[in-house]
């Protein structure tokens, strides 16, 4: 999507490390009176957040539906659609998600690999081009995503490659290089140099120094890049519909059913992926919160 | 975080940068994949929107030339596109701005004793990327359709006119671009709100100022860099977009934009070059745009 930097934050949630913790500026101001301001935003922010979820509502709320082939008016609860997710339209669905989750995981690994070099590199040495460097990497995440697709679709049309799940993976794992970067970078820069010395000053080769000191430490950082390009690449339907040809992934089944109403099943998946994401999201953020408390205790 | 991109500048290296041939190793393969495959594409491009009709006739085949006319074409045939793809993208753009900032807002600093509702708030943000965009997009027109509850019931206490409709209208894709790229907005506003030093507010109410002016003097002005950030993350992709404007989602055939128009000539119609020229056309101007408002804005030190 749009997808575009999604859920980089979610994830920042993730890769922040707990020394941003600490650099926290002062605490909100000491409160004076209570005035118009102190429920007035509050109250806003309630009815925000219930707009803002809203159509996710009626995405699970539907996917109960008992519709027959398209999934608009409400016919009845059931838990049938949950049940025979991909007994519609000889599994077309569940084809379409299968193609989304191959694609999504391949993507994954090789951005994600290419990226974490990039920012190590970038954080660690020193080279010449630096700044064209920085402008490559940057430019993809400014560039719409049509430009993006019809670029890379004139290209295999110029170069003579027929479109297929190969060129998707091509397509999502350029997109999502530039946010690895991003999110691993952040936390290349953020690790203890002192622990990696410390590595060194115990004879440990330079080897042994990246592998069972700065890897470990990198990792909660590149898991995030990873679930970031996951994400993408999962939700991507612009790039995809320009490089898929006659493959078809879970938007774009939903894209070309739109015309003729998704059926409820769809609604089924996006459910279940919106349900595994929260828990993987909320999760993490709860046990940092507990993380950062027990530091917190241990030091104060 | 991610948006560290857009909203700080380059982070400082703690450890001394040293020269190696490892440097060269771990760049060359991800530098190489996104040479091959985004700036090759882009001149690609550039030379596909130049080109001519094959001169056998084939639909769908053309031949390498200057025939820089077809950007005249193009212009001409689309202009109303091109307008309208700015237009909404601008007035969406707005609209997140002003509904994220309070959100932004009591997320970075009115609730910053409270760490694990600070999270649990950012999810809630972002909760609408973990459900298909297409799916979101399509929840709001069955939400909005003729036969709903939210229209008939505003029909019947006489707040619509009893011919109103939303699916198919400019006001209906706003609506779409806006809701889809809020979290794009509220995100980079709230890294920036979550680090303002809030001494400097009280700094200001001690010297007498309103709660409005300090808003406008100090908060505003200390929140730049998110606000540059969260516009230009919301206008780039709402320029772009094709979905929300697309007959089956929430546009008619009078909301169509540049995205529209790419994806009929390039997937549909096979008229390459124009598809080329109208991307070309859309990335200068978003270049430029974003160019000059980053300058006015005095952070070109973000990008």
């Amino acid at each position: 999507m749009s997808g575009e930097v999604q859920a980089a934050a979610v994830l920042g949630g993730l890769t922040e490390s707990e020394e941003s913790e600490t650099r926290r500026p002062p605490q909100a101001p000491r409160r004076r009176r209570l005035g118009l301001g102190d429920w007035l935003l509050p109250a806003y922010v309630v009815i925000a957040f219930v707009f803002l979820l809203i159509p996710i509502a009626y995405t699970f709320v539907f996917s109960f539906n008992d519709s027959l082939k398209s999934n608009i008016a409400w016919r009845g609860f059931t838990f049938d659609k949950w049940l025979n997710v991909c007994n519609v339209e000889g599994g077309a669905v569940c084809e379409a998600f299968g193609n989304s989750i191959l694609i999504g995981v391949v993507s994954t690994v090789v951005a994600t690999t290419l990226g974490t070099m990039i920012a190590i590199a970038l954080v660690r040495y020193r080279f010449r081009a630096r700044s064209s460097i920085s402008l490559l990497l940057f430019l993809p995440m400014a560039t719409p995503e049509v430009v993006l697709g019809a670029g890379l679709a004139a290209q295999f049309l110029a170069v003579g490659v027929p479109k297929d799940m190969t060129t998707i993976i091509l397509a999502h794992t350029m997109f999502c290089i530039s946010f690895v970067v991003v999110t691993v970078k952040a936390r290349v820069a953020s690790l203890d140099p002192a622990l990696e010395e410390a590595g060194r000053d115990l004879y440990g080769s330079p080897r042994e120094v990246f592998w069972r000191i700065t890897f470990p430490l990198l990792t909660p950082g590149i898991m995030a890049a990873a679930l970031l390009s996951f994400a993408l690449s999962f939700d991507d339907f612009i790039i995809t519909n320009f490089n898929s040809g006659s493959v078809t992934t879970f938007p774009k089944y939903i894209y070309i059913s739109a015309a003729r109403g998704i059926p409820a099943e769809a609604n089924v998946i996006a459910s279940a992926v919106f349900i595994v994401a929260l828990v993987i999201v909320v999760g993490a953020q709860v046990s940092r919160a507990a993380r950062a408390k027990r530091l917190a205790a241990q030091t104060g | 975080m991610a948006f560290a991109a857009f909203s700080t500048a380059e982070v400082q290296p703690q450890v001394t940068r040293r020269k190696s041939p490892i440097a060269l190793f771990l760049l060359l393969p991800g530098i190489l994949y996104l040479v091959l495959f985004f700036l090759t594409p882009l001149f690609s491009l550039i030379l596909t929107s130049l080109q001519a009709p094959s001169e056998f006739g084939d639909i769908g085949v053309y031949d390498y030339a200057f025939n820089w006319q077809n950007y005249v074409t193009v212009i001409q045939d689309y202009w109303p596109h091109i307008l309208r793809s700015f237009g909404y993208a601008l007035l969406a753009t707005v609209f997140a701005l002003l509904f994220s900032y309070p959100i932004a807002y009591f997320i970075g600093v009115k609730a910053r004793r409270w760490p694990l509702l600070q999270s649990l708030m950012l999810v809630l943000v972002i909760a609408p990327f973990f459900i298909s965009f297409l799916l979101r997009t399509l929840a709001w027109k069955q939400i909005l359709s003729d036969e709903s509850l939210i229209i008939t019931s505003l029909k019947a206490i006489g707040l619509l006119g009893p011919d109103a409709y939303f699916a198919g209208t400019p006001f209906a894709v706003v609506f779409g671009l806006t809701y889809n790229f809020i979290p794009f907005m509220t995100l980079p506003l709230y890294t920036t709100l979550e680090r303002l030093d809030t001494r400097y507010l009280e700094a200001g109410s001690d010297l007498y100022a309103n709660a409005f002016t300090v808003f406008r003097k100090v908060t505003i002005p200390l929140s730049m860099p998110g606000i540059v950030a969260g516009t230009l993350l919301t206008f780039i992709p709402a320029a772009g977009d094709y979905v929300n404007a697309s007959r089956d989602f929430l546009g008619g055939p009078d909301t169509q934009m540049m995205g529209n128009v790419i994806e009929a000539n390039f997937l549909v119609l096979l008229n390459y070059p124009a598809a080329a020229a109208l991307s070309i056309i859309l990335m200068a101007a978003i270049l430029i745009l974003v160019g000059v408002y980053v300058k006015r804005s005095g952070t070109e030190d973000l990008l």
